[in-house]
């Protein structure tokens, strides 16, 4: 199996961060839109915002795992066009800035009065930066702006991964759903 | 003509008396001897604490006249604080107080019925949410002396319900009607000038 990345191909590691980190901001975006919403009186408006929050340090930690990773494999080569892959570079690197601004935004709302954010009923992570004034109204309105913002940017690189497999006929797309060497494409 | 020279000689004449005879005080809001508190039943179970945090005001004191007395206080409205980050969010948006719209509360007294023994009762106007209510409170003199750093103190309490309903919050409904009637507790004291 194929544990690591290599020049031309990602490995399972990868892959399945990928994937994981892929699923979890689309759910945290549309669980924190719907959470929001909510009645005061909704059988989830207590659970809705501790799914979110417990969710959200799932995702930093497999921000961080994810970084981790990635200094220590070699990164596949990107495809396409010079200005493709430049864009393409860009974009990543704003979705690994985006990520911690955002946990690190939602954390403010919620430790903004000096009480513990609950990670389920594991544990706590204590508040370090609060009593700001207006800090959960700014921090608030921070996390929605950067969660709009990464929601947009995924669709545009979801777009484009589409783009490389059904226009330029490249792998970019199968590479990250299969680790090691692709099968070779018979219709290109 | 000798009307409009003698005129406002006389009014400032009699505004002096009257100065004279009251009081003014300034609430002591630098050294924070002043509380805005409410409380609210949370479904009917507990209650639900809060507090302004930031306010101002000032008031007269006529001992020989009380009637005289006059109270006057503003309420910075996204200065609540329940002690909680996400729900004085929810209490400043647009769902509840809507402080961007409404950042101040007022309270403007016009009568002050003495009772005898350090009580009486204070009405007034009240603004909150652009929305102007006549309020009542129940007040007591807690205390009036020289305090140890040159200056001349003068403090009160007073107790009032307000109704949810009358504020037109747009969820208010949501709290249930075990939240309509909000209990509002205050404690000011005034630094003599």
């Amino acid at each position: 199996m194929h544990w690591r990345n290599d020049p031309t191909h990602y490995g399972l590691v990868s892959i399945l961060l990928h994937w994981l980190m892929a699923a979890l901001i689309v759910g945290l975006f549309a669980l924190g839109k719907y959470m929001v919403g909510l009645d005061y009186s909704h059988p989830w408006y207590l659970v809705a915002p501790d799914l979110h929050r417990g969710l959200g340090v799932v995702l930093a930690l497999l921000w961080v795992s994810r970084l981790i990773w990635r200094l220590a494999n070699p990164r596949p080569e990107i495809l396409g066009r010079p200005w493709e892959r430049r864009l393409a570079l860009w974009v990543q690197r704003v979705f690994y800035v985006l990520i911690p601004a955002l946990a690190l935004s939602g954390y403010l709302i919620t430790t903004a009065q000096g009480q513990p954010l609950w990670v389920f009923g594991w544990g706590r992570i204590p508040a370090t930066l609060y009593g700001i004034a207006h800090q959960e109204d700014i921090a608030g309105r921070v996390h929605e702006w950067l969660a709009d913002g990464l929601i947009a940017l995924a669709g545009l690189h979801a777009l484009a991964a589409l783009k490389h497999h059904f226009i330029d006929h490249d792998s970019s797309l199968r590479r990250m759903l299969r680790p090691g060497q692709p099968p070779p494409r018979s219709d290109s | 003509m000798m009307l409009t020279k003698i005129l406002p000689a006389f009014v400032l004449f009699a505004a002096l008396a009257v100065a004279q005879a009251s009081e003014y005080y300034v609430i002591d809001t630098k050294g924070m001897h002043a509380f805005v508190t409410f409380k609210v039943k949370h479904l009917g179970f507990s209650w639900m604490e809060g507090r302004f945090d930031r306010f101002s005001g000032d008031f007269t004191y006529d001992q020989e006249n009380p009637a005289n007395n006059r109270v006057r206080v503003e309420i910075d409205m996204a200065s609540i604080d329940t002690n909680h980050a996400e729900r004085d969010k929810h209490l400043r948006s647009e769902r509840f107080f809507d402080v961007q719209r409404f950042p101040k509360a007022t309270f403007l007294s016009h009568t002050w019925k003495d009772l005898g023994g350090g009580r009486a009762r204070l009405e007034g106007h009240l603004t909150m949410r652009g929305i102007t209510r006549p309020v009542a409170l129940d007040v007591h003199e807690v205390g009036a002396g020289k305090d140890p750093w040159g200056g001349f103190r003068r403090g009160f309490a007073g107790t009032t319900v307000l109704h949810l309903s009358d504020y037109k919050m747009k969820e208010a409904f949501v709290l249930g009607p075990a939240a309509e009637d909000i209990r509002i507790w205050v404690s000011i004291e005034g630094v003599r000038q």
